[in-house]
């Protein structure tokens, strides 16, 4: 307590309190342009319109689902590439179970046994992930890299090459309702899982177990954690976590789609990465992930809103991406010194 | 009195190398043990199945007079003996609140119990008369030697009776280490039982009550420190051989 601690130079401390809150000051800098641009060139509000923020939120949905398991899973010193196609395996499943069972039950009953099936699906796929990587010594690259394929195979096979159609009015709703006609269900949903995750990852031993076996394996090990079990549950979270993803596109195109997650896969790595987590274990906060989704989304909704042709968006985003590792890399070096 | 660690007869074999050979070593409480040896001659190997990482060909294991089967690191643990290694004892990332209660953490229902863990991780450090100024910081940016305190903070936090510690000063400066000297003797004082490993007779000579060295898997001799010069305990490791007159037990 009474040890006198080494007063960092004003710059450092700069660069460190921007490292720390860039992502922040990063999305609201980019609200503003947007916001300006919009303004002087149509003379209409970018973000000052419910329409607009309800865009950028649903496009915020499905790869900030991939990207709060991908989160736990990078944190842990992993990655999954199979994420992608587990959406689609689980669309696709959601949507036979719905059609094979609409004329018997009730739409509701319907939905449901969908929702199971596609959720139990996904965590096979997950535990195959789990398995492989924590059982075989599969390093986690290659390992669902495989599954990538596997799970995109068997998402075809299932649809039979095409879209599975629902008729189902409950699942519909689930994907374009909303609540009180202003926040949409599937917005509300991942709401729900961003704080459940969050709580998870920052407040309990599975969180701290994540950090723990990212930060060095072997003491995880030597502290009696039980290292194999803990990897294989965040490979089926982070699966059962894209299957919500699929559940939702399946209601919101009322249809299965085996690439219903395919494009998704590096804007949840990057939202990811943008949110803080380090690729190399024991860092990241869901907070973070959330930001970096946002600043993703906001990019793409805000290009197309200012009539920018859409190839910008992945010019665009993959500089933040290599700007936020380089953000951090400065930062950490600040701090290291 | 009863040792508080008594191996005997223990063997190991890994494929076509005979790792351990019918080694016998003991442990009182409140003393320290010197295990030296070159590197490869059986150290590690006798500790790590002292701490439940290997298990024994043969060789029985007694703790505080009884028969203990020890088949992984948690059965160790449970006996309370507790292994601080050189390097690879912490989560880098997490803080020294969080490195002491790694896998035992404290919680309220399912959320961890923060404030209750750094009261006592606090506490812990007072006894052992360490000062680290904020428990709340990734042990990254802690020196060599109060990663060594967090390290032993934990294993004194958790009631060990026996402390295995792998080249504890192997990585430290001179003032550093004689901070952890002192630990050890706070923790003697206490009657905890240390064995210290070592290949350097330096790091451990000073700190040993008694001395065992081992050499291609067997134990050469054990000798108390006071009756030996530094030359013959490095005849013992180099030569592999005791003068008769010295050997105790």
């Amino acid at each position: 307590m009474n040890q006198t601690v080494k007063p960092a130079s004003s710059g450092s401390s700069i660069i460190k309190t921007v490292g720390a809150i860039w992502s922040w000051l990063f999305l609201a800098f980019l609200i503003v342009v947007f916001e300006i641009w919009a303004r002087l060139s149509f003379g209409q509000t970018f973000l000052f319109n419910l329409n607009s923020v309800q865009s950028i939120l649903m496009a915020t949905v499905q790869p900030l689902l991939l990207a709060l398991g991908l989160t736990f899973v990078i944190i842990a010193g992993g990655i999954d590439l199979s994420v992608g196609f587990t959406v689609g395996l689980a669309s696709v499943t959601a949507a036979q179970v719905m059609q094979s069972l609409n004329s018997s039950l009730p739409s509701g009953i319907g939905l449901a046994l969908g929702i199971i099936a596609a959720i139990l699906i996904a965590m096979i796929a997950g535990l195959v992930n789990g398995l492989l990587i924590a059982r075989l010594n599969i390093p986690p690259f290659i390992g669902t890299l495989g599954m990538y394929g596997i799970n995109r195979g068997v998402a075809f096979i299932l649809a039979k090459g095409t879209t599975v159609p629902v008729d189902n009015p409950v699942n519909s709703a689930l994907g374009n309702g909303s609540v009180l006609g202003i926040i949409p269900i599937p917005v509300l949903i991942t709401l729900i899982i961003v704080v459940i995750m969050h709580y998870v990852l920052s407040q309990t031993k599975f969180g701290q177990y994540t950090y723990a076996i990212g930060g060095n394996k072997q003491a995880a090990q030597r502290a009696g954690i039980n290292v194999e079990r803990h990897t294989i549950g965040l490979y089926v979270l982070t699966a059962a976590l894209a299957a919500v993803a699929g559940i939702i596109y399946t209601g919101r195109f009322t249809a299965g789609a085996a690439q219903a997650g395919e494009p998704t896969l590096l804007n949840a790595i990057a939202a990811v990465v943008i949110g803080g987590a380090s690729l190399f274990g024991g860092e990241g906060k869901v907070v973070g992930t959330v930001i970096g989704a946002l600043i993703i989304a906001v990019i793409e909704f805000g290009l197309v809103y200012i009539n920018v042709s859409p190839f910008y968006q992945f010019i665009a985003v993959g500089a933040v991406i290599i700007l936020s590792v380089l953000v951090d890399q400065s930062r950490r070096s600040v701090v290291g010194s | 009195m009863n040792p508080l660690i008594e191996m005997k007869n223990i063997s190991l074999r890994f494929g076509g190398n005979q790792a351990l050979s019918d080694v016998s070593i003991n442990l009182y409480p409140g003393e320290v043990v010197g295990l030296l040896g070159h590197n490869g001659a059986g150290k590690s190997t006798l500790i790590k199945v002292l701490s439940g990482a290997y298990k024994s060909d043969s060789g029985q294991i007694f703790v505080e007079g009884s028969e203990v089967k020890i088949n992984n690191p948690q059965d160790s643990q449970r006996h309370g003996i507790e292994t601080i290694y050189q390097s690879l004892a912490l989560a880098d990332n997490l803080d020294a609140v969080a490195n002491v209660f790694l896998g035992r953490e404290k919680i309220n229902g399912v959320v961890l119990d923060e404030d209750t863990m750094e009261i006592e991780a606090r506490k812990v450090l007072d006894r052992l008369r360490v000062k680290i100024p904020s428990l709340r910081v990734p042990v990254s940016n802690m020196s060599g030697g109060q990663r060594q305190t967090v390290a032993i903070a934990r294993a004194v936090y958790f009631k060990a009776k026996v402390l295995i510690m792998d080249e504890p000063t192997a990585a430290l400066g001179p003032e550093e280490t004689q901070k952890v000297g002192e630990l050890i003797k706070a923790l003697k004082a206490e009657g905890v039982g240390i064995f210290l490993i070592s290949h350097d007779l330096h790091d451990v000579a000073d700190l040993s009550d008694r001395l065992t060295v081992m050499k291609n898997g067997r134990v050469v001799g054990t000798v108390n420190t006071k009756d030996v010069s530094e030359d013959e305990v490095l005849g013992m490791i180099i030569a592999g051989t005791t003068p008769k007159h010295l050997a105790n037990k």
